[in-house]
Order: structure tokens, then sequence, then C-alpha cells
């Protein structure tokens, strides 16, 4: 289909302090016991896309990204593994890698992305209207207590508002305004000339980019090279091409009217240009159309190019890691509502060990190997793999990664346990983030807070 | 010519068909001789050959006898009677076949299980030779309604008391609905009552002859078994009355309710399971034209977007035509043949021959996929239709010497010639045409939105002269706005008006222009739903009405009515109207209310020639009469291009 495929998978990621780390990072970050990056790449495949490029952040990431990809996808998938400096953004990663793009379109996904849109629906959007950038939005993921009321105590960073500002046309088709996240303080600018053009537009603040695009790579590669400045695709490129769809510039010349024409190797450039104009005409036209067109009826001297939008149902699931708020979001969704997103090949492995009296209840995984001493409650929380857990231990609401152990008598709520973190007995803990490797010492009781070792 | 001839032919296969439920069970074999001994002339005829066997029942038989046309269905196989050199003669008459095999069943067996035989003898050409003559690329879609209105024809000349009297013993007999099943549930059935057939018979007919025997194989039988001893097979037939009436109350119970016909086609299974969409669940649509496709709305667009990957083996330029069509992005019949040709040309630049296939068969079939995918998406136009015949009969004639590359770029410049000469020069050529009739002061009336009638005013402009024109529109695709934009914006003097106010404006009107679809061989023009009653009120008025339309577009194809071949819309498109929250009195009706209302949104309609003065056509200005002329006489070179 002339597409391909970038997933930006990341490295480091700041917001997952302390969750990812050196050794762990932000791509194989284990959701329900399975790399964030299965989840992407689950999607991909099912969608038979199995020539990728994955670029992470860091040398050291993309050689454990690249080891877990080749062992888990082993000749399941074709995949470049691309590492780029780190911090140098959405944007530059795809610089640093235009020279492998050759396909006629671009798809870039977000590696952190949980969802179940399938990315040909996005493709075909694009396709469909001859786009030079399609973006996918989905509605904001209902975050905070669903059916649990008790999960109380969420990270309070939710509450820093990431507020997009998307204005549609009335066919909900084409990206006329989108704004992001800081930008916005209190006003938003709407460029005249569209709205002109348009008439109509609809704005919405229910709607979350889930940085999932297609890009017609003509357009990208030039986007990238003359705006050496732009970082993020989000925040840079995308409202940088919405904001110039009316009035693409010599900069994006070879955008729809060039394409089309290009297909069209008639002998004559009088026929071609009868030919086009049967297919224009017969078309509706978009308000690009009606727009360049001059007021005498002639086609065109205004160069346009078109930003679509492919909005997800509302029924779909579409959720991107970027927080710990999220991260327990996923979890909790993934286990619970939206089972059907785990992939089939990490289904619980041998049943754990569980003592006299231990009760796990729904919307719970254990890894495979784990032992669990008597009188052990779990609800709602994940366990990894070879996690030792004492008796009268309670975990709600919680993920314990793997090799974790904890001792007699700890009450866990609400908090995230990497791997290799001691507990020791009595230990109290709710709403934490305790990071791989720490030890907690006996009785402590910690609330609200992120431990991690310091020794760095 | 066939179609003339086919219609003479028909209607004696029909009375016969009629005419065997009336004779006495006593006697079965008199009447059934007949059709045998005198059929065989007529199977050898092209014409009955032609007739599908899943003919589209004309109105009247679905207001008259529905009930007896869903009783129909599998008629039961008797394993004696697999004969048949009639084949082809017996295919016409199976609609009447179907329509008094319960009677027919008591009397005799020979009968019955000769139209299935037959049936089935023919489901296969079709699938075979059938396709010389019908479009390439159509399938059973366009092959179905090959001759519709030959059967329309025949229905119309049918000296009809055997019918009647038919109908009449039907409805007395008041069988309950059956609907009839596919191919493959027909086949099955077939098959065990063959076999119960035969343990009856083993026991009773012992002097049974060879070709009685049951065989797995009822196609390959010898042809002789209707005129074999006649006793010994109506001592059969009345030994078989009981088991046949048992089996015949099983398939009832089994049968699954009545279906749309356009289900229960032979072709259902297969292309259901080569289908791309799921075929949308018909409710509420008209009775009578539920034999059409029906229409595939927005509600299949995501989900071929959801598939958007998973089909590799569409090219990606045929992907995006096909989804245009589907989402309505691209309407027109120029407009539709040129995307669709130039995504083949693309789709052929990226070919590659496998190892050990040769180019032209494996690019032939390659081509019938994605023109089956396009189908999906949307009901190809007569026109399409030409063109894949034109590609495929360029690929079929490529020479084998030729190599790969050398045949691949040939194929594109024969379908860039194409598109250049039969619709692009076809175009200037009809314009020039068409603007020597438009004089100073005239008044000029289109419907709907053109491309040529278009090009036509704007020529007509450029040159200077001075006129009026008139845009007729009409809900729900309101094309002729658009078209008034167009025009508006070149300095043209407009009058926009409704269809249902044409009577007003037709006074001051001195020309009609219309387009068209397409133009079959009896001069009848098919075209946008409303060209009809333009062209009629035209006519009542003496305006002369002037279609303009390229050659291309013509088709042997004759055709009377728009109900047996058409195209269906979005039939929520017309109960809902744009912008008018104000007029929504069919918005919140319950389902249960729903469930009385059928909402019908046809696409196209079939315009007599009596109401057309002149074609405009590539070819000079002729009158309707003389598109068989054109169809005739330049079919050959338009293929050879």
């Amino acid at each position: 289909m002339d597409f391909q495929v970038v997933v930006l998978a990341g490295g480091n990621s700041k917001n997952l302090t302390p969750l990812v780390s050196k050794e762990l990072p932000k791509p194989l970050l284990p959701v329900a016991n399975c790399p964030v990056l299965n989840y992407v790449l689950h999607q991909l495949e099912q969608s038979n896309l199995k020539d990728l490029i994955v670029v992470v952040e860091g040398e050291d990431a993309a050689l454990l990204v690249g080891a877990w990809i080749s062992g888990t996808f082993i000749d399941r998938l074709h995949v470049e593994i691309a590492a780029v400096p780190e911090d140098i953004g959405t944007a530059g990663a795809l610089r640093a890698i235009s020279h492998h793009l050759t396909a006629k379109d671009i798809l870039v996904v977000s590696g952190d992305l949980v969802s179940d849109v399938p990315p040909g629906a996005l493709a075909a959007t694009h396709r469909r209207h001859d786009a030079a950038v399609t973006t996918m939005l989905c509605s904001i993921p209902v975050s905070g207590p669903l059916e649990s009321g008790s999960s109380g105590g969420k990270d309070k960073a939710k509450k820093l508002g990431r507020y997009n500002i998307i204005g549609l046309d009335p066919s909900k088709q084409f990206l006329l305004h989108i704004a992001t996240g800081a930008e916005i303080e209190k006003d938003a600018r709407i460029s005249k000339r569209i709205l002109h053009a348009v008439g109509q537009m609809e704005m919405r603040s229910d709607l979350m980019d889930a940085h999932m695009y297609a890009f017609k790579r003509s357009v990208l590669q030039e986007v990238l090279d003359v705006k050496d400045t732009f970082q993020s695709l989000k925040e840079d490129v995308l409202p940088y091409l919405v904001r110039s769809q009316l009035k693409s510039e010599a900069l994006l010349n070879r955008t729809p009217q060039g394409e089309e024409n290009s297909n069209e190797k008639v002998s004559s450039q009088n026929n071609q240009a009868f030919i086009s104009r049967i297919l224009a005409n017969a078309s509706t036209p978009s308000f690009h159309g009606i727009y360049s067109e001059n007021p005498d009826g002639s086609s065109s001297t205004r160069k346009t190019h078109k930003c679509c939008v492919y909005i997800a149902s509302s029924s779909s699931y579409c959720v991107r890691l970027n927080s710990i708020q999220a991260f327990m979001d996923i979890n909790r969704d993934v286990t619970g509502d939206a089972d059907h997103l785990l992939s089939p090949n990490n289904i619980i492995g041998p049943s754990p060990k569980l003592g006299t009296k231990t009760t796990v209840g729904p919307n719970c995984r254990l890894g495979e190997g784990s032992e669990m001493g008597d009188k052990c409650q779990v609800k709602r929380s994940i366990i990894g793999r070879h996690c030792r857990i004492g008796s009268h231990v309670k975990v709600v609401n919680s993920v314990v990664m793997n090799h974790v152990t904890i001792g007699d008598g700890c009450i866990i709520q609400g908090s995230v346990i990497c791997s290799n973190v001691q507990l020791q007995e009595r230990v109290e803990l709710k709403d934490c983030q305790v990071g791989a490797g720490f030890v907690v010492t006996a009785g402590s009781e910690y609330k609200a807070e992120s431990l991690a070792k310091k020794e760095k | 010519m066939d179609a003339r001839r086919m219609s003479r032919a028909v209607p004696r296969v029909r009375q016969v068909g009629f005419f065997t439920p009336n004779t006495p069970v006593q006697q079965p074999r008199p009447q059934s001789a007949a059709p045998s001994s005198e059929s065989p002339p007529l199977s050898d005829s092209p014409a009955s050959n032609s007739l599908s066997p899943v003919m589209i029942p004309p109105p009247r038989h679905l207001s008259d006898n529905l009930g007896g046309r869903t009783a129909a269905v599998p008629v039961p196989g008797r394993e004696n009677s697999g004969e048949l050199p009639t084949v082809g003669s017996y295919n016409p008459s199976e609609s009447v076949l179907w329509l008094d095999s319960p009677p027919r069943s008591r009397i005799g067996d020979e009968e019955l299980s000769e139209g299935a035989e037959s049936s089935l003898g023919w489901y296969r050409r079709s699938n075979s030779a059938k396709f010389a003559s019908s479009l390439p690329s159509g399938g059973f879609n366009l092959s179905t309604v090959k001759h519709p209105e030959s059967v329309a024809a025949v229905e119309a000349k049918n000296p009809l008391p055997g019918k009647s009297e038919a109908q009449k013993e039907q409805a007395s007999s008041s069988k309950p609905l059956k609907a009839k099943t596919t191919k493959a549930e027909r086949r099955a059935l077939q098959e065990s009552q063959r076999a119960a057939k035969a343990a009856s018979k083993a026991e009773a007919n012992k002097s049974g002859t060879a070709g009685e025997a049951p065989s797995s194989k009822p196609m390959k039988q010898p042809p002789l078994k209707k005129d074999g001893p006649p006793v010994a097979s109506s001592i059969a037939a009345s030994e078989r009355i009981g088991v046949d009436r048992s089996v015949e109350k099983e398939r009832k119970k089994d049968l699954p309710p009545p279906r749309k016909q356009f289900d229960d086609e032979s072709r259902g299974g297969r292309a259901k399971r080569r289908s791309v969409l799921n075929q949308p669940e018909a409710r509420n649509r008209v009775e009578l034209f539920r034999h059409l496709p029906p229409h595939k709305n927005g509600t299949q667009l995501p989900y071929l977007q959801s598939k958007f990957f998973e089909l590799q083996e569409k090219h990606p330029a045929v992907y995006k035509v096909g989804l245009q069509y589907l989402a309505g992005d691209l309407s027109g019949g120029n407009a539709r043949c040129i995307a669709m040709l130039q995504a083949f040309q693309e789709a052929i630049r990226d070919y590659s021959t496998p190892p050990e296939k040769t180019l032209s068969r494996d690019l032939t079939s390659k081509i019938g996929g994605f023109v089956s995918f396009l189908i999906e998406c949307r009901p190809l136009s007569m026109s399409m239709g030409n063109a894949i015949r034109f590609l495929k009969s360029r690929i079929a004639r490529l020479p084998l010497t030729l190599s790969e590359s050398e045949a691949k770029t040939t194929l594109c410049s024969d379908i860039d010639r194409f598109i250049n000469e039969k619709i692009v020069l076809a175009d200037k050529v009809i314009l020039r045409h068409a603007a020597t009739k438009i004089r100073d002061g005239d008044v000029l009336l289109t419907y709907g939105s053109s491309c040529v009638v278009e090009m036509i005013l704007l020529y007509a402009h450029e040159l200077g002269k001075q006129f009026r024109v008139v845009v007729v529109d009409s809900h729900p695709m309101l094309e002729g706005q658009k078209l008034l934009r167009r025009l508006v914006v070149k300095g043209l003097s407009c009058i926009y008006t409704q269809l249902n106010a044409i009577s007003y404006v037709m006074h001051e009107v001195t020309r009609v222009f219309l387009g068209a679809s397409s133009i079959f061989s009896n001069g009848t023009v098919y075209s946008m739903v409303g060209t009809a009653s333009v062209a009629m009120v035209a006519h009542a008025f003496r305006v002369p009405v002037l279609v303009c339309c390229e050659a291309y577009k013509f088709h042997e194809r004759v055709q009377l009515d728009s109900i047996c071949f058409n195209e269906l819309g979005d039939p929520d498109a017309i109960s809902k109207v744009p912008g008018r929250v104000d007029v929504n009195f069919l918005d919140n009706l319950t389902d249960k209310q729903k469930e009385n209302l059928e909402l019908l949104n046809l696409k196209y309609d079939a315009t007599p020639s009596d109401y057309i003065s002149v074609i405009v056509t590539d070819y000079g200005m002729i009158p309707p009469t003389s598109v068989p002329v054109i169809v005739r006489e330049y079919r050959k070179e338009y293929l050879l291009i």
C-alpha cells in the first residue's frame, strides 16, 4: 500500500520517573506484564504492516529494545531499529531517519499508544482525501475513578490539564485549528483566511491527538528540511501544516494538485487539463478547492494542502502512556474493560503458587512463577513474574513488576513497585512509586511519595 | 436482433410450462414429451442461451404471484432426466417452472427435474462461456440483467390464458412461501432427494431404465431418458409422488424465510466469500426493487477503511478509487471511468508477472479482482463496463512475443488512447456538433449536472452566443447547484429551479440538453433519475430534446424500464433534508413504525426513445434509432482501436 511505518518508541521519559530507568526504557515498561511497545507492534502486525522502523532515543535503550523485539517478534516482523540522540524531539527523530523514508506516505505512530483503532482507517482516510497530513483524534479518556470509587488518590499530575483545542470543519473531516497544552493560555488565534474559506468551524476540547499521523512524505521531508527548528511533531509540525493549509507556499507545491497531475501521463497538456477538469468537477469540492478557485472559476494559482482528521469512534480504546496516571489507568483498563488489547502471547503463564486463604479478585493478572503466602488479598492489581509475597499482604489497585519481594504484613494501595524492589515487613505504601531495586525498610509508611535509589 | 429472436422463442416454452399443470395427473407423458420434441431447435439458438438463469421477474409477477415466485426454490432434482439436449431452451422458462413447481411435482418429475438440471447446467455455462457476450467485468451481476427487457417483452406478448389459469391454480393451492435457496443448498437438497427416491425406486421399479439409476453427477447423464419407456417412468412417477410430498414438506420446514432476490442469485455464495464489504442487511427496501444490490452507504466506509492494510492485493490506486466511489467523493460517468482507468494504469505499471504465469492471463484475473472490488464499492456504470471490456480485450490480444515491460507500456498507452479518443476527443466533437444547435436567444434547459452539457454551454458562451440557461435540479443530490455555480461564475445567465416546477419553466425553453449514463440499442436513454420526466415534459411541450453522450457509453443491451436494472442510492438521503432541522418528520419514528416505511432512492431512470429528438455523439447527430447501428458498426473497430 506504499506506506512506511515509523514507530517513535522514545527512550527515557521524565514524566515516568521513577518507573523508567536506564535498564528499563519506556518502550519496555510493562503494562499488564507486557512491554508497552508490544501493544503498538501487535496492532500493526494485525494490520499486516510488517516492515517497521522503530526509533529509540539513546543507544543503550535501542539495544535493549532491539533485543526485546528480535526475541519477541522474530521472523514475524521485519523491524529496523534506529537509535537517535536523546532530547531531539519527535520531529528531530524523524529528521534523523529522513533518508530512510522512501514510500509515498509515512505513518508515524507513537510507541506509547495503547489503542485498538486500526491504523488502516487512518491510512485510508489519508489516501482518500489525498491529504498532506492526517491525524488521529480520539476522545480524551475518562481518567480517574471509573467503577472503582476507592481507587482514590491518583496522581495529581493529571490536573495539569492537557487540553487540546481542535477546530474542525462541519463535515468533521478537515483539521482547521490545533493548539495543544502549553500554548493555550487565554486566547486562541485562528486564521481568518481559513475561517473565511470554511465559513463554519467547530471547536472541540474533548478530543485528543493520539499521536498517530499519516504524512505525505514529500511534505514531511520538506517541512523538516526547511524548518529546522521544529522539535516536535505535535507542537510544531502539525500546527504549522494546519496553519498554512490555504497558503502553502512554494514549500508545499507538490501537494494534491501536483501529485494528481503527475499521474496523468496524457500526451497533450490540453487533454490533461481537460481530464483534470472533468475529475475536479465530478468530485465534491472541499473548501480547499473552492478557495483555490479564482473568482473567475479558473483553477488556481493558490496552493493548498489538506489536513485531515480521523476521529476514532468513541467505543474504541485509545490512550497514550505518557504519565504515571496514564500508566495506572492503562493497567487497570487493559485488565478490565479493554482486555481484548492483550495479545494472546501474554496470557498468564502457569498459575502462581498461592498460600492458603489467599484471595485474588477479578481484574488481576499474576505473572508466572510468583509465590504468595497465606491470607493475602489481591484486588485489581497486576503482579509480575517471580515475585515473592509473604503472608497477610494486601495489594489493591497496584502494579507490582517482576522479581519483587514483599515481606509479611505489607499493605500496598494505588502504588507502582518496580522490578527487584524489596519491601520488608509491615510496610505500608499508599499512592507511591518505588523505583527499581529500592529497598523499603521494615515498618515504614509512605504516602504519595516517589521512592528511588539515589546512588547514581 | 437477438432480442427479437428470443422473444419469439421464449413464449412457446413458457406455454409449455404453464400448460402442464393443467393436465390431468394420469397422463403426464404426452405433455411432457411436447417440450422435448420442440425444444432442441430452440436450444441451439444463442438467444435462448443468453437468457439469464436468475431472471428478474417483471413487475407484474411481484404483485400478483409473489408467493408463487418464492415458493419456487429448490426444484427437486430427479435423477432420471438428466438428459437435456435442450438445456438452453428451458432456461427462459425457468422462472415459470419455479412458479408452478408445486403442482407440477405431483405430475411428472421428469419435467421438473429437467428444469432443475437445465438450470444447473445453465449456471455452469453462465460462468464460463457466457461472458463472451456479457460484460467481462460484470460477472453475474451484469449477466443476470442481461436481457431483462426481453423478458418483459415476452411477458407482454405472452398469450396468457394458460398463465392466468396457472396462477389461479397456484393461488388455490396456496402453498406457504418458500425461499429460493442458493445453489449449494439446492444442490444438497437435490442430492438428498435423489437418494431417497433411489431407495424407493429400487423396490418399485425393477425394470428401471439404465439412466434412472441415481447418479452423483446429474449433468453428465446420457441425454435420452426423456424418451425412455414412458410406461416405466410414469409408474415410477406415480410411485414417487408420496415420497416427493414428504420431501417437499421437509423442505418447507428447513427452508429459511424468503430472502431478497439479490441474495439468492447463484452468485450469492461465491460473491459472499469474495466480498470485501459485508452486505448490509436490507431492511425496509421497496419490494419491487429488492433484486437490486443494496446501497452501501457510509456505514461501510469505516469498515473498509479499517481493512486498508489487509487488502494488499488491491493496488493502492484502485483502492483509493474504490474508497472514493464508496464515499461518494467521485460521481459522474466520465469521471468515474477516467479515475478507474487511471487506477488500472497505475496498477499495470506496478505489475510484474509472477513466475510460471503468463502476463495476459494473470493480469486479466488481476484486473477482474480490481473490478469486482470496485463493483462492491458501487455498481459499475455501463460505460465503465465498456471500458473494462476494452482493456481486457487489449490484454488478450497482446502478442505473446512481447516482453513484460513492452506489454505494460502498450497497455498503458492503450488506456491513454482510450481516454483521449473515447472521452476527451469525443467530448470535443460533441461540443462542436451541439454548439451548432444553439442559436442566439435560445433558452436551454438542462437537468442535473452533466459534464458534457456543461462544456457545451461554456463553449457556446465562448463562441459569443447569447442564450439563457435553465438548470433543473432535484433532491437529494442537488448536483445542479454545482453546475450552476460554475456556470454563473463564467458569466452565463441562469435560472435555477427544482424538478417539480418543470412544467412551468418549460414554456419558454427552446432546447433541452441532457446528459446520459448510457444509451441502449433501442434508443432508451439511461440517465440520472428525473431525466425521463424532463424529457417527457419537453416532449409534451414540443421542445426538442438533445441527449449528449459519448459513443463509448452505448450499450447493445435493450431495456424498456428502469426496474430491471438500476442502482439504489442511500435511502436515508431522501428522508432527511440537509440543513433543515424543522423538516424532520421522519426522524423519530419508532422501530415498529419504521417497519411500515420503505424508502426508495433510485439513481437512474430510462427515457424512452420517443421523447428524444436527437442524440449528439462523437459520430455525429443521430436519431435514437441509429444507436444499434453505431453499436454494431463501430464495436469491432472500438475493440480493436
